[in-house]
């Protein structure tokens, strides 16, 4: 299901470092040792041999990230991203595999599509890619895509993301075939009547401002409809971006009852609120939107309760003359793979507000197991992905520094803190600071 | 509910020194306000000579920028830069570059190679004025973007209010209509409660936006609400801006009905104001619009004045510490 240029696993030492993996439970100063692209040892004072040294002192090392949401804009859109332009990104953002979404030009809706996209990325991914196709051709929300003959090409899963399935005879339909794949349906929740030409939350700000709100209720409505299908059609299924409050609580009862749902929830909404769009500013727009502190806090909740298990950038590129006009007229998104982690540790867990090792899972083990990838796991035996982090690292975001071909990012000109030195994917040093 | 710091104060970016622009009523303080009013009423004085043009902005360019149709707000921008001796050239959407798809960041560089002194715009989107004051160095004053801010309007509304009344502090107002869609009752909401005006919203379910008593003021959907107000400001029914189908209120014949501003409706005496363009018959009946009660006509004469002064108090020592006395030596 994931996909990769060729190259030789190497042989990697990774010295001294704080070795922090949440699941496995290790957590202490160790050396790591690659051998082949695989880990063969953990300990103290191991012999390097010819193999390349990371010096990790004074750095922490853990599993390296796993994004489920990720815009590469290929095909159609490759003055904004490309395969390669986004793995190196996602590379620098310490991830060692990501999940591509399907609202392309062309849609990925058929096995010729799905297939011209795995080829370019074993020729040019630097890290492992997967693609979703779309659960209805062109996400036009009419009539379901081949999904058999699309998991069998290797989709990692089926999402129309960007638009809802709005009819929900078709949605029951979707989860119902969706089974015989054995891959996830990934869902973004939005009932159209209620966001209709909405630009930012309903709330006090969006009042002020005079933008057309984009009420919770329009997430929430949807996200009761998609659970109340998934417990009648005994489906698992997993809700992409949660920005509500009410949504998070819906999941909580629905996983109470047995359903079996995934959610992720992306850095923006976690370190932000509808106050940031008093800036005007058309990197802070997104769908769904910023929403309230009482939101932002249910979100961090249910992320540090595990309700919400995995953490997605939605890293959605756009080019830069389309994001310099006013907020209304620009499209929905952000970047994100490359702040992603400073972004949470400056905003989360540097204040206290969560603890390191529940990002590191949620960002890592979380998503994999939502889509059943193999988890990174630092233990002896596991394929080597592995992250280096600098938490002591301190610096402004500037465009300069992005390896994404687009710089419509939220954080620029901000100041962060925590810095990925060194990632090693799939048995290969993929990035070194 | 525990409280989250956005970011680390030591983190926080260095604040970069305030541009002196004009764009929405949150750049302004109540001092501002008083001197703004102050300087035009000054300038109404001048206004009373025979000679009525001032020397004051002579050699100063400004620059109107319309997106939108207007007459009042353009007309008076351009009288008021006439007045001060400042010279002024106006671009409209239709006829210029902008039929050719050309950017709002591009035609604001293309004027901004002019060096204006100051760019008047208004533009159908939320902050277009800020995107200007980005990209040129001249001083944007925003004459109505989209829904949110339609700052000099409320100047001139404010001084409407300040003549009839005599006061600003304490006096009751109650805007009726559509506030959904209302760049001036945003305005207007914050600059009455800056200057410690009671407001009370009035209208349709769906035209008074959620969340709107944040800023300050009450709402109701009971037109009877009126008759409490000093003053009854009543807004245009931006039909424009009206989505196809969103049904915000089953159609305007019921809106009329139940929220129309009809002499049935008001006290007498009451003072009633309406932004323009009026939709007779619509929010505003026309016996009620011809009224001796109505100020409409004030309001487009305080709106040459007002603008004047917004031209003449960026220009000259800019909005934070004008003296009125040096402005008196002028008049």
């Amino acid at each position: 299901m994931l996909f990769v240029k060729t190259g030789a696993p190497e042989n990697i030492v990774v010295r001294g470092a704080r070795v922090l993996d949440p699941v496995e439970g290790v957590d202490g100063v160790l050396d790591v040792r690659v051998d082949n692209g695989v880990i063969a040892a953990l300990g103290t004072e191991l012999d390097t041999n010819s193999h390349r040294v990371v010096e990790g002192d004074g750095l922490v090392l853990a599993p390296a990230f796993v994004d489920p949401h990720v815009h590469l804009r290929t095909p159609g859109r490759e003055d904004e991203e490309t395969v390669a332009s986004g793995t190196a990104a996602a590379a620098a953002g310490g991830y060692c595999a990501i999940l591509a979404m399907p609202n392309t030009d062309p849609v990925v809706d058929s096995a010729a599509t799905l297939g011209a996209l795995i080829e370019t990325a074993r020729a040019e991914a630097e890290i492992p890619v997967g693609f979703l196709a779309a659960i209805t051709k062109a996400q036009s929300g009419s009539e379901l895509t081949e999904m058999a003959e699309l998991a069998d090409t290797g989709a990692a899963g089926f999402s129309d993301d960007g638009v809802p399935v709005s009819s929900p005879g078709l949605m029951r339909r979707a989860l119902q075939y969706g089974a015989v794949t054995g891959r996830r349906i990934a869902l973004h929740c939005e009932e159209t009547t209620l966001s209709r030409d909405g630009q930012m939350h309903e709330g006090e700000v969006s009042a002020e401002l005079g933008f057309t709100g984009y009420p919770s209720v329009a997430e929430s409505l949807m996200v009761e409809r998609d659970l109340a299908l998934a417990a009648y059609e005994r489906q698992p299924l997993h809700l992409l971006h949660l920005s509500a409050w009410e949504s998070v609580q819906a999941l909580r009862r629905a996983r109470a009852d047995g359903v079996a749902a995934t959610a992720e929830v992306t850095p923006h909404h976690l370190c932000l609120t509808d106050e940031a769009v008093r800036s005007l500013e058309p990197n802070v727009k997104m769908n769904p939107p910023l929403r309230s502190a009482t939101d932002r806090l249910a979100l961090i909740a249910g992320l540090k309760d595990g309700v919400i298990s995995a953490i997605a950038t939605d890293h959605a590129p756009h080019a830069r003359h389309e994001k310099e006009v006013p907020f209304e007229a620009a499209p929905f998104g952000v970047t994100g793979l490359e702040t992603a982690f400073a972004a949470l540790y400056t905003y989360l867990v540097e204040p206290g507000l969560v603890p390191l090792e529940i990002i590191l899972e949620r960002m890592s083990a979380g998503p994999a197991r939502a889509y059943g990838l193999d988890e990174p796991r630092i233990a002896v035996g596991k394929p080597a992905n592995l992250v280096l982090l600098d938490l002591q690292a301190s610096y402004r975001v500037s465009e300069d520094r992005f390896r994404s071909r687009s710089v419509n990012s939220w954080l620029l000109g901000e100041a962060l803190r925590g810095a990925v030195r060194t990632t090693v994917a799939a048995g290969r040093v993929v990035f070194a600071a | 509910m525990a409280e989250i710091r956005v970011m680390r104060e030591d983190l926080r970016p260095p604040a970069s020194p305030p541009k002196r622009h004009f764009i929405s009523i949150n750049d302004v303080t109540r001092d501002d306000v008083e001197r703004l009013l102050a300087t035009a009423r000054t300038f109404e004085r001048s206004l009373e000579r025979e000679v009525k043009k001032l020397p004051t902005l002579k050699g100063r360019l400004v620059i109107n920028v319309f997106y939108e149709s207007s007459t009042r707000t353009s007309s008076s921008f351009e009288l008021a830069s006439k007045r001060l001796s400042a010279d002024t050239m106006s671009i409209k959407s239709s006829g210029s570059s902008v039929d050719k798809g050309e950017s709002l960041k591009d035609t604001a560089i293309t004027l901004g190679a002019y060096d204006p002194d100051v760019i008047v715009i208004r533009h159908p989107q939320i902050g277009a004025p800020n995107l200007v004051a980005r990209v040129t160095d001249a001083h944007v004053v925003n004459a109505g973007d989209g829904k949110h801010q339609h700052p000099t309007q409320a100047l001139l509304d404010l001084y409407t209010m300040r003549e009839a009344f005599g006061r600003l502090d304490g006096l009751h107002a109650a805007i009726v209509g559509d506030v959904l869609h209302s760049r001036v009752a945003r305005s207007l909401i914050q600059a009455l409660a800056l200057m410690g005006a009671r407001v009370a919203l009035v209208g349709p379910p769906a035209l008074l936006p959620r969340g709107v008593e944040a800023m300050g003021c009450e709402t109701t959907t009971d037109i009877g609400a009126i008759a409490g107000a000093d003053v009854v400001y009543v807004l245009r029914m931006q039909r424009e801006r009206m989505q196809e189908g969103a049904n915000h209120v089953p159609s305007l014949r019921e809106y009329t009905a139940r929220w129309g501003v009809t002499p049935e409706r008001l006290r007498p005496g009451q003072k009633v104001m309406h932004p323009g363009p009026m939709n007779r018959g619509v929010e505003i009946d026309a016996r009620v619009a011809d009224h001796a009660d109505a100020l409409i006509e004030t309001q487009v004469r305080a709106g040459l004045v007002t603008r004047m002064a917004v031209l003449y108090d960026l220009l000259t020592s800019g909005p934070i510490g004008v003296k009125t006395d040096s402005v008196l030596e002028v008049a």
